[in-house]
């Protein structure tokens, strides 16, 4: 082939395609989503990895600061905390989940789209909520600290069981996807072979969810040692890397040594991240060639089971959400319980008052708003453009970067980049502006990558017939993909803004006394022993992040019924 | 087709390179005005790499386009002058079908009555008025190919490209739509190039056809010259069912098959006596009624198979040489039935000398 | 004409709003200028401290920026390079001697600086800080926990070694605490390195856990999470307010304390309004409300009784070498950690 080939193109002039108007929106597009990635991920990445390699004045010491580190046992041995409770969690996690989702998807109890719901619920919280509930249920002054057998709440016990309400979702979203998009002609075969439902399981269902399993074991894992709330909150003297950092830098105001542990902390979850793209990869080879979806059948024993297991996990979610409300309602535990408002009185409160909870609105919606555009547009420019391939690749890489890069570790990057004295950007720090910047940043990826798949359903010709016709793209951007993608942009904001409300790791280093957040205002109010408010303000977040959910969903369904008529198959 | 002499669309020495593959090979085509050229081949031939090249939607890698005397070689699409038709129709699936058709006017800035009054034209110029208000979605596969082709021509542009556009429906949806299309690209008179690889698609519709293989044209040629004088045995073979026969040259102006001599229509040029060729005839040019007034070009069979294909049959002939050669010959059911073929029966066949196509084994088997 | 009337009329109103804009100019004129004040006063006591000084000052207004004291103090390392505060007013006087190592405090004697207890100023002239009032060391004890499982009264720091008391207390983690900082040098002060260090050894078997705030432990033993909490006297006495069962104790030893202190920042382009503000906060009138809230203040002759405040506070409070205490801060944080912060060592 290349025999033939190089004497063409040695010979003759090769043609050098004249860019269109379009190309060149589209590529200045691209170096500017290009730009972005690499101010908002890449070289505060780098400053923190050289701040790691300084010492307090400034001068490169190599890798003193590890050895540091390393020689000193009450920072190293959170390595092994941390591990410990990111194992133990994930186990008990993927447990309780593949049951669930397996209940969901494979029988035929009633309830199941209240269960689903349920099983939600924890997404809309910031993560310090279940620590919050437990010390409520099993503190000193816990309602049943009998059930701990005499165990300290404060400790990893607490911490594993935050956790496992935390990351329970993530991992049953993951699994009911893959559970969902088995080949029931395999199951048909298997029962026309008369293998049993524990043969079926080990032989059809494992094997088909694989990789499913393996993904969800590992952004459980993630989710779990990148964790900062629980463990600050009900973590006791179990010291893990999340909170290392923060006693580092805001305790000690040993900056370098809060990059040894952002380091430290950068790896496993960087490990993490890789596994999970390979394995993703191949299970996007395995959907493709899915086949009939399966169908439960109903058999009575098997449902019964499901509903009443599903059903005691539906109740301890519900429980320990609820706890943090009535908790917040009461005057003062355990002296005066009744009823009043005075926890919800946070101006006369350490964290920031009512500001912070605005404040977190107006910050979420920033998010929301600002990082679809960003993010959509970026997918769209990465998905569309024609040539440029170096550029793309490199860009669609960042996209998916900030998913390996844990919220502390962004935020504390962000503190070495953008305070730095000679960053013309200097001027954001400690503003909303860099908030914002952060929270997207730090949900880019999931964001990116579920408007790319949108963008791949879309017919990839609508490009080529705009310019046959002489219409600029962003038209057919504006007047065709973005209606058509609708539903992914939506789900976009719906995702950045919940995750805005909840998240504290990011953006417990780079708020300031005018941008306090909600969800730290909580975390500082926990600290400084107001434990009851921090429930108040936890409680106030879940409603935020809900009533935004269910006006999503109405309005999904909405212009769900307005569309019908196009959308229909 | 055209009186003038200058071709609409010139295409010089065309390649284009995907990495270390070569996907167009030194491609050199003229296409003149009002003609409807079909781009046929197998996939992964190239034909679908040209039309985009031609489009500018993958620009070549060398050599130059020129369309109306201008040179497009480099240019945008949006910056050249066609409309095209793609196999996914690419409707614009939020967009009722009068928004879809009149999308490119839309952009021009036309009045909205002079919009109104073109969609309408042209809606009922691909037979489908009265439907503006309803989505893409709501239509069958037809129906939304017509819409794609409304919208195509509604700039009114030169040059109309359609990539596959009747692949995707169903086998009799198919048949009425190129019968519509190539009416319809009769009576705008728009210079048409369409791909496909379906070869009666290519045969029904177009003025010439271009057969690809490989990134190289092989044969530029009317349907006709395509189907009966085959310049290659990639082309004999691609296009209609052929027959291919092991023979030796014998004189200049004979070969032989078998133990049978077989004379030509003329001398074999270049093909040394005793070098071996290929043989190539069609089946429904396979003679067996009155043939005993032929004297040349007779050939003993016996029928080991006989195929009911509906309006015709089709034999399968054992010859009488050493590899026990099959010859497919089509047979009409009078002739079946007149002179009694059946499965066993010795019959002898007349292969006639113009129908014959020799190629050198040199050139390959297809 | 009708454009003519037009015409007139839109000069009018260009006229009418330039007097408007230089009415409002004057107006913000008496209001503009602007300190960015950095503190950790308690959250409930800003809005007082700002109108307090409105009265004297209405020309200069304060933009708070406040939170505990080791984020305050880390958000100003952070910012060494590119400082956003004009000044301190009311952080802990160890950690402006911290800033004052780094090079980051103007020093400028305030007016009246000598009226003031010579523990409550910078040694130095001109001074680079001044002191507001003491924040006192004390041991919350709640006595409905504590009847509980029945546990004495503790009255000095060694009966905290009981074994009866083991898991039943509760102190900040001097790391990220600086009332936990001032338990510990207080601790190493009056019982000598050694001796500071094993009574350390023994408090620790006994302790349930370290908090990271310094008001926690008392929080937490006002809600009968923890019978005793080591906390500071101004938020036990807040929390009784609140009708917490809380017995305040000075331990008999002594106790360690800091104070709230006031520190011009280097390079602030606001240096006039920064100076007005460090006279009025050692003014009499500041430390008539510094009294409000705690019942030692910097100058001698203000302070009168806090409510549900220890009256024996002043009396007991230890002779603080502050500038011992910040010059071995690291050193004693690095030997805590060592000792305590780790779960491989419970001793």
């Amino acid at each position: 082939m290349s025999d033939v080939a190089l004497p063409v193109t040695a010979g003759i002039a090769v043609i050098k395609p004249k860019l269109s108007r379009d190309d060149r929106i589209m590529r200045g597009f691209i170096v500017m989503v290009g730009v972005w990635m690499v101010i908002a991920v890449l070289l505060p990445l780098y400053f923190m990895l050289s701040k790691s390699a300084e010492d307090h004045d400034g001068n490169f010491i190599g890798l003193a600061n590890f050895q540091e580190y390393f020689s000193t046992p009450a920072l190293f041995y959170s390595i092994e905390n941390s591990f410990f409770i990111a194992i133990v969690s994930t186990i008990i996690t993927i447990t309780l989940a593949f049951q669930f989702a397996y209940a969901l998807t494979r029988s035929t109890m009633p309830g199941k789209g209240l269960f689903k719901t349920i099983a939600l619920i924890p997404i809309l919280a910031p993560s310090l909520l279940p620590a919050i509930s437990f010390v409520y249920f099993f503190g000193q002054q816990g309602i049943i600290k009998e059930l701990l057998l005499g165990n300290e709440i404060y400790g990893p016990i607490g911490i594993i069981m935050g956790e496992v309400f935390y990351t329970f979702p993530h991992a049953l979203m993951i699994l009911i996807t893959a559970l969902s998009t088995a080949d029931g002609r395999l199951y048909e075969a298997a029962l026309s072979l008369r293998a049993s439902r524990v043969k079926i399981f080990f032989t059809v269902t494992l094997p088909g969810i694989k990789y499913g399993l393996i993904s969800a074991v590992f952004v459980v894992f993630t989710l779990v040692i990148t964790d900062f709330g629980i463990p600050k909150v009900i973590g006791g003297q179990f010291n893990v890397l999340a909170t290392d950092i923060y006693k580092q830098v805001i305790g000690q105001q040993n900056f370098e040594m809060g990059a040894v542990v952002s380091v430290v902390l950068l790896i496993p979850a960087v490990l993490a991240f890789i596994v999970d793209r390979i394995v993703q990869r191949k299970q996007v080879a395995l959907l493709t060639a899915r086949a009939v979806p399966y169908e439960a059948k109903p058999a009575r024993g098997f449902d019964t089971v499901m509903f009443v297991y599903s059903a005691i996990i539906g109740f301890l979610i519900l429980a320990i959400l609820g706890m943090a409300i009535y908790a917040s309602f009461v005057t003062f535990w355990p002296y005066n319980m009744a009823f009043s408002l005075n926890n919800y009185d946070f101006d006369v409160m350490d964290g920031g008052g009512w500001d912070s909870f605005s404040n977190s609105i107006t910050m979420a919606l920033y998010t929301a708003v600002i990082g679809t555009t960003i993010i959509f547009t970026g997918a769209y420019m990465v998905e569309k453009a024609k040539g440029f391939g170096a550029v793309r690749g490199s860009i669609q890489f960042l996209c998916i970067l900030p998913m390996a890069v844990p919220g502390m570790v962004l935020g504390l990057a962000y503190i070495f980049f953008f305070n730095h004295p000679d960053n013309p950007l200097n001027f954001i720090y400690g503003t909303m502006a860099i908030l914002v910047i952060c929270t997207i940043t730090h949900f880019y990826t999931v964001s990116h990558m579920t408007a790319m798949t949108a963008l791949k359903q879309m017919d990839p010709e609508f490009e080529a017939v705009s310019a046959s016709l002489k219409v600029p793209f962003f038209k057919t951007f504006i007047q065709v993909t973005v209606p058509v993608c609708l539903p992914a942009i939506l789900d976009i904001s719906i995702y950045l803004f919940v995750n805005a409300m909840t998240t504290v790791s990011a953006v417990i280093f780079l708020y300031s006394t005018e941008t306090n957040l909600a969800s730290v205002a909580a975390l500082n109010m926990d600290d400084a022993g107001d434990v009851a408010p921090a429930a108040a303000m936890c409680v106030m977040i879940v409603f935020v992040s809900a009533t935004v959910r269910i006006f999503h969903a109405i309005f999904t369904r909405g212009m769900a019924r307005r569309s019908q008529l196009w959308r229909q198959r | 087709m055209s009186d003038t002499n200058e071709p609409y669309l010139q295409i010089r020495g065309v390649t284009k390179m995907f990495g270390d593959f070569t996907a167009l090979k030194d491609v050199s085509l003229e296409i003149f005005e009002g003609e409807f050229v079909c781009f046929l081949g197998p996939s992964g031939c190239g034909k679908t790499t040209l039309l985009r090249a031609i489009a500018g939607l993958d620009i070549q890698t060398s050599g130059s386009v020129e369309q109306g005397g201008k040179d497009i070689s480099n240019l945008p699409p949006s910056e050249r002058d066609f409309g095209i038709v793609f196999q996914s129709y690419a409707l614009f699936p939020n967009l009722s079908i009068s928004r879809n058709v009149g999308y490119g006017l839309e952009n021009r800035k036309a009045p909205k009555a002079e919009i109104n009054a073109r969609v309408s034209e042209l809606l009922e110029l691909v037979g489908m008025p009265e439907q503006g208000e309803k989505y893409p979605a709501q239509l069958s596969g037809g129906q939304q190919q017509r819409v794609a082709l409304a919208r195509a021509l509604a700039t009114k542009p030169g040059l109309l490209l359609l990539d596959e556009p009747l692949s995707a429906l169903d086998a009799k949806v198919r048949v009425h739509l190129r019968h519509e299309i190539k009416q319809l690209q009769h009576k705008l008179g728009v210079t048409t190039i369409m791909v496909t690889h379906d070869q009666e698609e290519a045969l029904t519709m177009a003025d010439r056809i271009v057969v690809m293989n490989e990134g190289s044209i092989d044969q530029v040629g009317t349907p006709l010259e395509i189907y009966r004088r085959p310049t290659s045995p990639f082309v004999a073979d691609f296009v209609g069912t052929m027959n291919f026969l092991k023979a030796t040259v014998t004189t200049s102006d004979s070969i032989r098959i078998g133990d049978a001599d077989i004379g030509l229509e003329s001398a074999l040029d270049d093909m040394a006596t005793g070098s071996s060729v290929t043989v190539c005839i069609r089946p429904e040019d396979v003679i067996v009624r009155d043939i005993e007034s032929e004297t040349d070009n007779i050939i003993d069979t016996v029928v080991v198979d006989l195929e009911f294909l509906g309006s015709f049959y089709r034999a399968m002939l054992k010859l009488n040489d050493q590899k026990g050669s099959i010859l497919l010959a089509d047979f009409s059911i009078n002739l079946v039935r007149d002179i009694g073929i059946e499965e066993g029966k010795s019959i002898q066949v007349c292969l006639p000398a113009r129908r014959l196509r020799i190629f050198s084994d040199s050139e390959g088997e297809p | 004409m009708f454009i003519k009337m037009k015409s007139f009329k839109i000069s009018k109103l260009i006229a009418t709003t330039a007097a408007l804009a230089f009415v409002a100019s004057v107006g913000f004129k008496a209001h503009a200028e602007t300190l960015t004040v950095y503190t950790a006063v308690e959250a409930e006591d800003l809005k007082k401290y700002a109108s307090r000084f409105n009265e004297d000052h209405p020309d200069i207004e304060i933009k708070w920026v406040r939170d505990s004291t080791g984020i305050v103090t880390a958000k100003l390392l952070a910012e060494k390079n590119n400082p956003k505060a004009d000044i301190v007013w009311g952080l802990a006087a160890t950690s402006l001697m911290l800033l004052g190592n780094e090079g980051m405090l103007e020093p400028y004697s305030p007016k009246g600086v000598e009226k003031l207890d010579p523990k409550f100023r910078d040694s130095a002239n001109p001074t680079s800080w001044t002191g507001m009032d003491a924040w006192v060391a004390s041991i919350c004890v709640n006595t409905v926990e504590a009847a509980k499982y029945s546990l004495p009264t503790p009255t000095k720091w060694r009966d905290l070694l009981n074994p009866v008391y083991k898991g039943h207390v509760i102190m900040p983690n001097p790391n990220s605490s600086g009332t936990g900082f001032l338990d510990v040098s207080s601790w190493l002060q009056l019982f000598g390195e050694g001796g500071g260090w094993t009574f350390m050894d023994g408090l620790h078997e006994n302790i349930a856990r370290y908090t990271h705030s310094g008001s926690k432990p008392c929080k937490l033993a006002a809600s009968g999470e923890i019978p005793i909490g080591i906390s500071f006297a101004f938020r036990g006495a807040k929390s009784k307010a609140k009708g917490a069962p809380l017995d305040i104790i000075i331990p008999e030893e002594g106790i360690g304390w800091d104070m709230e202190a006031t520190a011009i920042i280097k390079g602030t382009p606001n240096m006039k309004a920064a100076m007005t503000l460090a006279d009025w906060s050692i003014s009499r009138k500041a430390n008539e409300m510094y009294n409000e809230g705690y019942a030692v203040v910097a100058m001698p002759g203000v302070a009168k009784a806090v409510e549900f405040f220890p009256p024996e506070v002043a009396t007991k409070m230890i002779d603080n070498d502050f500038a011992w205490a910040a010059q071995n801060r690291k050193r004693i944080l690095a030997e805590w950690q060592g000792r305590y912060d780790s779960k491989s060592d419970p001793k």
